[in-house]
């Protein structure tokens, strides 16, 4: 099996095998990601960074990767920077970017914006989020963290909250915790609950799902809780919002009754969902996934391309 | 009884086993109007054995490229067409759902990046053949209704 010059798109272009390979690779890469080590892995090799659409962490933790294995990165960020705004179609900007590097990662406001790219791209293109539709890195460094404490992630039971409808996150992390064997709970409004295409797909392959709008209810079972963020136009009126928001919220009150081992996971950026006084809990994991991007993004580059 | 109603044609295609009610929208597919210039026949809501009723259409010369008959199958999948050449049937078969189509119908999520001025053509991915259903190649939307996005 090689991941050498595979265009990763969606998190279920991925056997899980090759999932198993990138995390193993992924837990070698932490010490060059925090700078203890260093690498010439990807010397002489050059990253197109193209961001169409605002980015922090993906962004900066894709060409932080590249930088800390040797390799050079070019940049857009934004569609001001680029010629989209003059008109150009995004495939001649990807034939251009393709000619200029030997790896594109792209975020995009469109659905399926990069699996069209990857056909007009020689070289590999990884996906950084497509509009409402994928971002399987994030789902890979969400599996890393989660991986990383238990040791597995089979008969873990992940209790995912928040924004389940429209997250792009939590629909195909849900899809490959089911793959690889974790139980669910959604906790939700019911106005953003999970749609039913991925509840579906997900008890397809065998996997309970409890679906809930009881936060509370679901802390002592899980072993991991994964918040979202619930945006505020997803709500006719503000009072209804911040009702809602109210009840889906972590706060030290609630996390008595949870396990020692317990973690709590967010995709950031946060806004009222954690309370800032459980960041110094031993459950907060969030600071260290948002970290973890930088070597699972380390492996992923090395893997696709250079190969095992 | 039924069939004679339509008088035969000379040379042609009868799109027969259509889906009761959808034989004006078989011509729209086939781009088939007065600017185009060929006799057509129609019959709707006719009994049928198998089906209940049907809708039949008969084109007066006009053969079907592969492209319409792809597109006849995602309309209505029961459909038989015959090739009429000299008042015989030169050849007659059922219509076969695709296992993907290219060109034929838009994605329905209006955000997928084929429905922007890109050099793409939208391209839709059989998952399920009863009911049929698809998803599209680029974005992964499951299509709720392919007929209604025929282009």
């Amino acid at each position: 099996m090689t991941l050498k010059g595979k265009d990763i798109v969606n998190i279920d272009d991925l056997s899980l095998q090759e999932i198993e390979t990138i995390l193993d690779s992924a837990r070698r890469m932490v010490d060059i990601a925090k700078g203890r080590k260093g690498s010439n892995a990807l010397e002489g090799k050059i990253l197109a960074s193209l961001f169409f659409e605002p980015s922090t962490r993906t962004r900066l933790s894709f060409e932080t990767a590249m930088q800390r294995l040797g390799g050079g990165v070019i940049t857009i960020a934004g569609q001001e920077g680029s010629s989209l705004i003059k008109g150009e179609t995004l495939a001649d900007t990807i034939r251009m970017a393709d000619g200029y590097s030997d790896i594109i990662v792209m975020r995009h406001p469109r659905e399926g914006a990069a699996r069209m790219s990857a056909t007009f791209s020689e070289n590999p293109v990884i996906n950084g989020g497509d509009g409402a539709g994928q971002h399987p890195t994030q789902t890979l460094l969400d599996l890393f963290t989660m991986r990383e404490k238990f040791g597995r992630i089979d008969g873990l039971h992940v209790t995912l909250v928040g924004d389940l409808r429209y997250g792009r996150t939590t629909h195909s992390l849900s899809l490959a915790l089911a793959r690889m064997g974790a139980s669910m709970s959604f906790v939700s409004p019911d106005i953003i609950r999970m749609p039913d295409h991925i509840v579906n797909d997900v008890k397809e392959l065998g996997v309970e799902v409890n679906m809930t709008n009881d936060l509370k209810a679901e802390v002592p079972g899980s072993d991991v809780i994964y918040m979202t963020r619930i945006q505020k136009e997803r709500f006719a009126e503000e009072e209804e919002y911040l009702k809602v928001a109210h009840s889906f919220r972590i706060e030290q009150g609630i996390l008595e009754n949870a396990k020692r081992e317990m973690i709590i996971m967010h995709p950031l950026p946060r806004v009222d969902e954690i309370d800032p006084s459980v960041d110094f809990t031993s459950h907060a994991r969030y600071f260290e996934q948002a970290f973890n991007g930088v070597p699972v993004r380390m492996a992923l580059l090395k893997l696709v391309l250079e190969g095992e | 009884m039924k069939e004679l109603k339509i008088t035969p044609i000379r040379n042609g295609t009868v799109i027969d086993h259509i889906k009761p009610g959808m034989a004006l929208k078989v011509l729209k597919i086939l781009d088939i109007s007065n600017e185009s210039g060929k006799e057509v026949a129609i019959a709707m809501f006719t009994k049928s054995d198998k089906l209940g009723k049907k809708d039949l259409v008969k084109v007066e010369d006009m053969e079907l490229r592969p492209r319409d008959v792809n597109k006849l199958a995602i309309l209505t999948p029961n459909a038989t067409i015959s090739i009429i050449r000299d008042f015989k049937v030169a050849k007659k078969f059922k219509v076969e759902l695709p296992d993907q189509v290219e060109g034929i119908a838009r994605c329905e999520n209006l955000n997928c990046i084929t429905n922007q001025r890109e050099p793409v053509l939208p391209r839709l991915i059989r998952i399920s053949d009863d009911p049929p259903l698809y998803r599209c190649y680029y974005c992964g939307r499951q299509q709720s209704d392919v007929t209604s996005n025929i282009i």
